[in-house]
């Protein structure tokens, strides 16, 4: 299998979008260009309202990656689960879609029988432990959100804690929405670790206008254009693309 | 991947008596009652015939894959048991889920959770099992892995005399890897006092946590600096100050080996037990020789006190003869 860079965007947020496109068709759209959507919802204290929930849902499932409703309380845990989980989806997938061309038709994991799944995971296993990681992290910064951004802040610390324990490489990058000029708005660019993240977060400030449909297009964007600028230093890290058919 | 939450609902509340039958090997489990429930799935006591047996049901096919590679490394170590031993793996075709659950069964290890237990039969358990624990975990460390999501709840206490076993082994992880599972209050992580990369310290640390919350009486929960908070809990509490070096120790990740923490608690044990005796003068047999060898000893100084006191008098008397 070749080796290449799986590439995630996590979003987190604590309500639903007003404004621009509709967020699980940009969803959609990062997911035809290999990279997965995982997307973590808020709550401060009873239940989010449906059509938050809803939306969350959808954005993952057309990101192709997974989705939490969580208190702000357990957001370390989950962000970090949702991140490794995700991985191992995408691994799976393409272990799924190798074992597809080694057996001609169309195998799962499910198909196989029991004792002979073990052998699968262990590839992804492996894989998921060396493979390099880029997580663009997007989080809502309307107005709502001003009083759990501390506690998103520990969030992403410590999933660069768990990440960092791995093999493989990982790179993270900040951005918020909405942004001043933009809307989102670039807070960190590429780096291996986000202990930074301590002297950006105090600078937020909170506005009314959630676009988290054009906030996702942007950050496809920021990912489209640090390949081609690789492409042209020549560093050959492709990609995993994944098939929307997985 | 983490179950959705209805079929994790109706997989958590089978009733007893439904009958599970695997469609690979056509065997069939009757579920008597529920063990236990977490993140991965859940757990039933069924039996096979007149076997009882656990049964662990799952929606997620990876993460059950992943534990039976794990259950089945672990039967080839020779001469301990590291984990419950695996009996089979299938998949049961469920009259609610349109999809089949897989399922694996296992050993049924009767008994009672680890803080259970040293809540019932007192704190002197604690260094014992945590003896018991660390001889396990050393064991599993030579054959580099590392248990990971160690915690009261995935340590199960045993038979008579009483033995401490290891359950749930999704988080155990090859050496230099990053632990796959584990659970914040026993990681060191979410402490900040430490990394979470597979080495056998990252057990010690979660091994001094365990005895730290199965004896202290309230629940624990972080604030602030991380590692004064432990120490102060740890200060604070009679039983626990004894083993402080230790567990300090294992919480500053200085122990590269478990049989070096075991060696230091049995020391910081079995000096306490005789300090213990002592003071209560409780006749054990080594303490005891120990406390009448003192016993001697301060015999002997009296007896030269009082010779020194009656020379003195004497002397003096002889002067006072010669001076009159
Ligand atoms: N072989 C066994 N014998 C007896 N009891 C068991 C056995 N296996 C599991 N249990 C019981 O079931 C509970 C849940 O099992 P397990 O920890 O494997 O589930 P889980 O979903 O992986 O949970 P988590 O990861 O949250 O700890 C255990 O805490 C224990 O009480
Ligand atoms: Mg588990």
């Amino acid at each position: 299998m070749r080796k290449g860079t799986l590439r995630q965007i996590l979003l987190i947020t604590d309500g639903c979008s007003n404004h621009g496109e509709d967020p699980a068709a940009m969803a959609a759209l990062a997911r035809e260009q290999g990279i997965t959507v995982n997307v973590i919802g808020i709550l401060d204290q009873g239940a989010m309202d449906e059509n938050g929930r809803r939306e969350i849902e959808a954005i993952a499932a057309a990101g192709g990656g997974m989705s939490q409703v969580v208190y702000a309380k357990q957001l370390s845990q989950t962000v970090q689960m949702v991140t490794r989980q995700a991985m191992t989806q995408t691994l799976q997938g393409l272990v799924n879609r190798e074992l597809k061309q080694i057996f001609g038709s169309d195998v799962s994991l499910e198909d196989l029988p029991p004792d002979k799944r073990g052998q699968v995971m262990e590839v992804v296993d492996e894989l998921g432990e060396t493979v390099a990681l880029d997580v663009l992290i997007l989080i809502d910064t309307s107005g709502s959100m001003k009083t759990k951004l501390p506690t998103v802040k520990e969030a992403l610390i410590d999933l660069s804690l768990s990440l960092n324990a791995r093999m493989g490489e990982n790179r993270f990058s900040v951005f918020i929405f909405p942004g001043k000029r933009a809307h989102a708005e670039k807070m960190i660019d590429w780096t291996p670790r986000i202990e930074e993240l301590s002297t950006i977060f105090p600078k937020l400030a909170s506005g009314g206008l959630t676009p988290t449909g054009p906030a996702l297009r942007e950050a496809i964007a920021y990912f489209e254009r640090k390949r081609s600028l690789r492409s042209w230093i020549g560093d050959g890290d492709e990609p995993y693309i994944e098939e929307s058919s997985l | 991947m983490a179950m959705s939450h209805t079929s994790k609902n109706r997989l958590c509340n089978l009733p007893p008596g439904t009958v599970i039958t695997g469609k690979w090997h056509g065997r069939s489990y009757r579920l008597l009652r529920r063990l236990g429930s977490g993140a991965n799935g859940v757990v039933y006591l069924a039996e096979n015939g007149r076997t009882r047996v656990a049964v662990k049901l799952s929606d997620d096919y990876a993460s059950l894959a992943s534990e039976m590679n794990i259950l089945r490394r672990f039967a080839k170590v020779q001469g301990a048991a590291l984990g419950p031993s695996l009996l089979e793996a299938d998949d049961w075709q469920s009259p609610f889920a349109r999809e089949t659950i897989p399922f694996y069964v296992m050993e049924y290890i009767e008994g009672e959770n680890f803080a259970a237990f040293i809540r019932r039969r007192g704190k002197e358990w604690a260094p014992v099992l945590m003896m018991q624990l660390l001889s396990v975990l050393d064991r599993l460390h030579q054959e580099g892995w590392v248990f990971g999501d160690l915690k009261p709840d995935n340590l199960i206490v045993t038979g008579s005399p009483p033995s401490v076993r290891l359950l749930d082994v999704g988080g155990t992880t090859l050496q230099g890897r990053a632990v796959k599972e584990f659970t914040e209050l026993y990681d060191r992580g979410y402490w900040g006092l430490g990394s979470r990369k597979a080495e056998p310290s990252y057990d010690l640390f979660a091994a001094a946590m365990v005895m730290i919350s199965s004896c202290c009486p309230g629940p624990i929960e972080k604030k602030g600096d991380g590692r004064a908070q432990l120490l102060s809990i740890i200060e604070t509490d009679r039983f626990l100050t004894r083993y402080k070096e230790v567990l300090q120790k294992a919480l500053d990740g200085r122990y590269r080996k478990a049989a070096d923490m075991r060696r230091d608690l049995l020391a910081a044990s079995s000096r306490h037990t005789s300090a213990e005796n002592e003071r209560k003068a409780v006749p054990s047999r080594r303490s005891g020789r120990q406390v009448k060898r003192r016993r001697q000893a301060r015999g002997i100084v009296e007896t030269v006190v009082i010779a020194a006191a009656l020379l003195g008098a004497y002397a003096f008397y002889i002067y006072w003869q010669l001076a009159m």
